[in-house]
């Protein structure tokens, strides 16, 4: 295999973009910084813009071997590093967004609706048990409602 | 969640008891807490009774179709009321615990 045959930049780019989208449900997302607004993943995404772009000029060279072969090879990872791209684009920032308004949830200066419900282990825990039990052997100040979509 | 369990000294060192709750069954939430290492309390409201009245139901958005919470953080005051709101609008947008610390030293 003659190295400079390889179309290296196309196909590291596509590696690149492969690791964009991934990298922040696996990695990124557990990091509010990088999670927050996914900036370290659109990085990689111009990385991985460039050097496709330096591997479909690359690809489309008149010198190189095979030329029709590597420029199709070249258009389709491209094209399909762009879908990638744009995969994550609409996940993160449209798909994101979809959730309901709430706006019947309870406001600043409104009393927090009761519930009990039950923990763990099975035992019924009320809100008004978790506002009077002690802190860390302190009066509490107050109960942290933290809603959460489930672990499925 | 993995942001208040780091942050759960300084939650309680303030007098702040978090508790989460989803629509996952007890057991479920139990093997979530011992993989994820949660300490603080997780509650189950597996018919979205709570998640509705506190109007957060995410219709349909779980598996097969279930209707469950959207996510949403509420501080609630030691007589019960609520004293700070947070209604994300994108889902990967959170409050981070910083935020209800600064809240918390406004209560009494």
């Amino acid at each position: 295999m003659n190295v400079r045959r390889i179309n290296w930049p196309l196909w590291v780019g596509l590696l690149v973009t492969i690791a964009a989208f991934m990298s922040y449900f696996f990695v990124f997302v557990w990091f509010p910084f990088t999670r927050d607004f996914p900036w370290a993943n659109l990085l990689l995404f111009v990385i991985a813009g460039i050097l496709l772009f330096m591997g479909v000029r690359r690809g489309f060279a008149s010198d190189c071997p095979h030329r029709m072969r590597s420029r199709i090879v070249a258009v389709i990872v491209s094209a399909f590093s762009v879908l990638v791209c744009a995969l994550f684009i609409f996940s993160i920032f449209v798909v994101g967004r979809w959730l309901p308004a709430s706006k019947g949830a309870p406001q600043v200066g409104q009393r927090a609706p009761e519930f009990s419900l039950p923990d763990t282990t099975g035992k019924a825990v009320s809100l008004n048990e978790l506002l009077t039990s002690p802190v860390n052997g302190k009066a509490s100040r107050g109960v942290l409602l933290v809603f959460y979509r489930g672990y499925w | 969640m993995r942001g208040i369990e780091r942050s759960l000294d300084k939650l309680n060192e303030a007098g702040i008891r978090p508790v989460a709750i989803s629509v996952d069954a007890p057991d479920v939430s139990r093997d979530l807490a011992q993989k994820a290492g949660y300490t603080f309390p997780l509650l189950s409201d597996q018919n979205t009774e709570v998640i509705r009245r506190y109007d957060l139901v995410h219709a349909g958005a779980g598996e097969n179709g279930h209707d469950i919470a959207r996510p949403a953080e509420f501080l609630v005051d030691s007589t019960g009321t609520v004293r700070w709101i947070n209604l994300t609008e994108n889902y990967w947008v959170r409050a981070r615990p910083e935020q209800v610390l600064e809240v918390s030293k406004l209560l009494k």
